[in-house]
C-alpha cells in the first residue's frame, strides 16, 4: 500500500473498513430510489469531473479542448457496527462515462441490477459491464406499480443470464426489500470469491 | 450603464467549474491518489494560522473528525470529488488527516468481512 502512515494505528484511530456496493440499470429504474431506502443517511451526491482524455472524441465535437463533463452519482451509507462501513454508489446513467464505472468497479464488492420489466433492454449495458469485468452481479427486477409481472425465469431468459446469477423481485422503495436484495448479493459475491488457488 | 452580460462571456467563464481549479491550483495529478471510499480522519487539527490552507482545506479538517469518505467530503462541501483528492493529498502530506484506502480488490475475500456484513445488513 502507497500510504504507509495511514496503516500505522498508533497515529491514525481505529478506522472501519470501507466497502463498496453498486446500483446499476437504465435511467429511472430506481437506483437512488433504493439507496435511500438503504442508507442511514439521505442520499448524497457526489460529482467527478472528466477531462478531455477521458471522455470519447466523439463527444467533444465543436467543443473547446479543455472542455469538462461533470457526472453525478447519488450514494449512500450502511454502518456494519464500528469495523465495517457499506457505501452504495447509483452509476452514472449513461453508458458512455466507463471512466466513471471503471473506478466505482474497482474494489466493489459486487453490483445490483435493477431492472424494469418494461423496458428491460435499459439494463443490458450493465450486465454486459459487470460480465466482462467478473464483479458478481445480481438482478432485481423493480416492481413497479401497474407493470405486468413477470416470471423471474422469463427475464432471465431475456437478459441471457449465466445461470449462477440470482434473481429476484424487489420494491427500491422498501428498506426490507433493498436489504434482501443486498444480502442475496453479498451472499452471492461470497460464494464468487476467487480462491487462492484461482490466483 | 450597460451592466448586461454577454451569453458568450457566460459560457468562455464558466465559474462554478472554474472556480474548484483555482482552488486546487490547477492541480489534478493527485485524482488518482484516493478512491471515492477513502476514509480520511482528522489527525492534527488546524489552528487556522497556517500558511497555504485555504478555507477548504480548514472545513475538511473540521468535517473528517469523524472518518469520512471522499465521496461524503464531496458532496458535503459541494465540491467535485477529484478536487478533494487533491486537498486532502495536501493536507495527508502535512500530516492533518490520516486516510485509510480501501481493501484492494485482491484483498476482499476475508471470510470473516462477509459473515459481518452479512450478519449486519440481517440486523438492519
Amino acid at each position: 500500500m502507497a500510504f504507509g502512515r495511514s496503516d500505522s494505528s498508533s497515529t491514525s484511530p481505529k478506522m472501519p473498513k470501507a466497502i463498496k456496493l453498486l446500483i446499476a440499470g437504465g435511467f429511472g429504474v430506481g437506483k437512488t430510489t433504493m439507496v435511500g431506502a438503504v442508507s442511514e443517511i439521505p442520499p448524497l451526491r457526489t460529482e467527478e469531473t472528466l477531462t478531455d482524455r477521458s471522455v470519447g472524441v466523439d463527444d467533444l465535437s465543436g467543443v473547446e479542448a479543455k472542455a469538462t463533463t461533470t457526472v453525478a452519482m447519488d450514494f449512500g451509507r450502511i454502518s456494519i457496527g464500528q469495523d465495517f462501513v457499506l457505501y452504495l454508489f447509483g452509476t452514472p446513467g449513461q453508458e458512455r462515462f466507463w471512466f466513471v464505472w471503471d473506478e466505482l468497479a474497482r474494489g466493489a464488492l459486487g453490483a445490483v441490477v435493477l431492472a424494469d420489466t418494461r423496458r428491460l433492454a435499459d439494463c443490458f449495458p450493465s450486465v454486459d459491464y459487470f460480465e466482462r469485468r467478473g464483479t458478481p452481479f445480481v438482478v432485481a427486477v423493480n416492481c413497479f406499480e401497474g407493470a405486468p409481472v413477470f416470471d423471474l425465469a422469463e427475464v432471465k431468459l431475456a437478459l441471457n443470464l449465466s445461470q449462477d446469477v440470482p434473481i429476484m423481485l424487489c420494491d427500491a422503495r422498501k428498506r426490507e426489500s433493498g436489504k434482501e436484495v443486498l444480502i442475496e448479493l453479498v451472499k452471492h459475491a461470497y460464494g464468487r470469491r476467487p480462491t487462492a488457488a484461482a490466483r | 450603464m450597460n451592466s448586461e452580460w454577454s451569453p458568450d462571456e457566460e459560457l468562455l467563464f464558466d465559474a462554478p467549474t472554474i472556480r474548484p481549479y483555482v482552488i486546487a491550483r490547477g492541480r489534478t495529478e493527485a485524482q488518482d491518489r484516493f478512491d471515492l471510499i477513502s476514509l480520511a480522519v482528522t489527525i492534527r487539527p488546524t489552528t487556522g494560522t497556517e500558511v497555504g490552507l485555504d478555507p477548504e482545506h480548514q472545513a475538511i479538517v473540521r468535517l473528517c473528525r469523524r472518518p469520512t469518505s471522499v465521496a461524503e467530503i464531496a458532496a458535503h462541501l459541494d465540491l467535485p470529488a477529484g478536487i478533494v483528492r487533491v486537498l486532502l493529498g495536501d493536507l495527508f502530506d502535512r500530516g492533518f488527516v490520516a486516510v485509510q484506502q480501501p481493501q484492494p480488490e485482491m484483498d476482499v475475500l476475508d471470510e470473516r468481512m462477509y459473515k459481518a456484513v452479512l450478519d449486519g445488513l440481517r440486523a438492519l
